[in-house]
């Protein structure tokens, strides 16, 4: 299992903090994730539609679509950040 | 002290600096850039915000953004305090503060360092507007003030 988080705008649009998910199989990335998560619902579908801007990061550390994923892992989508 | 904080109180920057320097006799510099929340953007009155950030997440790329400044140019030290939580027109969002022995390295790693929190650090802004609230949309501007420094190399500006 992984552990999945969600920020800011797309914390509301999926109306989800945190939940727990199955490693994608095959060859387990942050992208084949995210191909799991749209097959799941309208809602996910939507948020990951190609040509969405979102951003990821695997246990705490930016990563990308390539990065490769391991039981336990923590990642995390959000917007792009505004901060300062 | 810390050389990153992630609060939801206010900071005083005059105290901030002090502590940067106390007990030191080799700063001959020290550039500080104090971000505040504005009562108007993108067209709309802003009446206050709410910052959201990543906890842990935050801090750790707040301290890689200082370890880079670090290797780029000659400091003596970075402070980084960064406000989370609701906040209104007025008040102080952030605080970057660097000790060189000379002004050319304080500016320029100041600047680095508000540049790459800009597109680096997890944190979002939500602003409350007479429309509505609304998620404050990321700028292409910042991330072009970032790409600036891949150009510029490890002598900086």
């Amino acid at each position: 299992m992984i552990t999945i988080l969600y920020f800011a705008s797309l914390r509301e649009r999926l109306d989800c903090t945190r939940e727990q998910v199955p490693l994608p199989v095959g060859t387990p990335t942050v992208g084949t994730l995210v191909e799991a998560l749209r097959s799941r619902d309208a809602r996910r579908s939507e948020a990951f539609a190609p040509g969405r801007a979102w951003r990821v990061a695997v246990n705490q550390q930016i990563a990308d679509a390539a990065t490769p994923l391991k039981p336990g892992d923590e990642v995390a989508f959000f917007p792009p950040v505004t901060g300062g | 002290m810390a050389r990153v904080r992630v609060q939801e109180a206010p900071f005083d920057a005059g105290q901030e600096i002090a502590a940067l320097t106390a007990g030191r006799r080799d700063v001959g510099a020290v550039a500080t850039f104090v971000g505040l929340v504005r009562d108007l953007n993108e067209g709309s009155a802003v009446s206050g915000m709410t910052l959201e950030h990543y906890p842990g997440m935050t801090e750790r790329a707040l301290e890689e953004i200082c370890a880079e400044a670090g290797r780029r140019w000659r400091l003596i030290d970075i402070r980084v305090v960064h406000r989370v939580g609701p906040l209104a027109p007025g008040e102080a969002i952030v605080l970057v503060a660097v000790a060189g022995a000379h002004r050319g390295e304080a500016f320029a790693a100041c600047e680095f360092v508000m540049d790459y929190l800009k597109t680096r650090a997890p944190f979002w802004k939500k602003e409350e507007t007479p429309e509505g609230a609304r998620w404050v949309e990321a700028r292409v501007s910042d991330d072009e003030a970032a790409a600036r420094w891949r150009k510029a190399g490890p002598s900086g500006a």
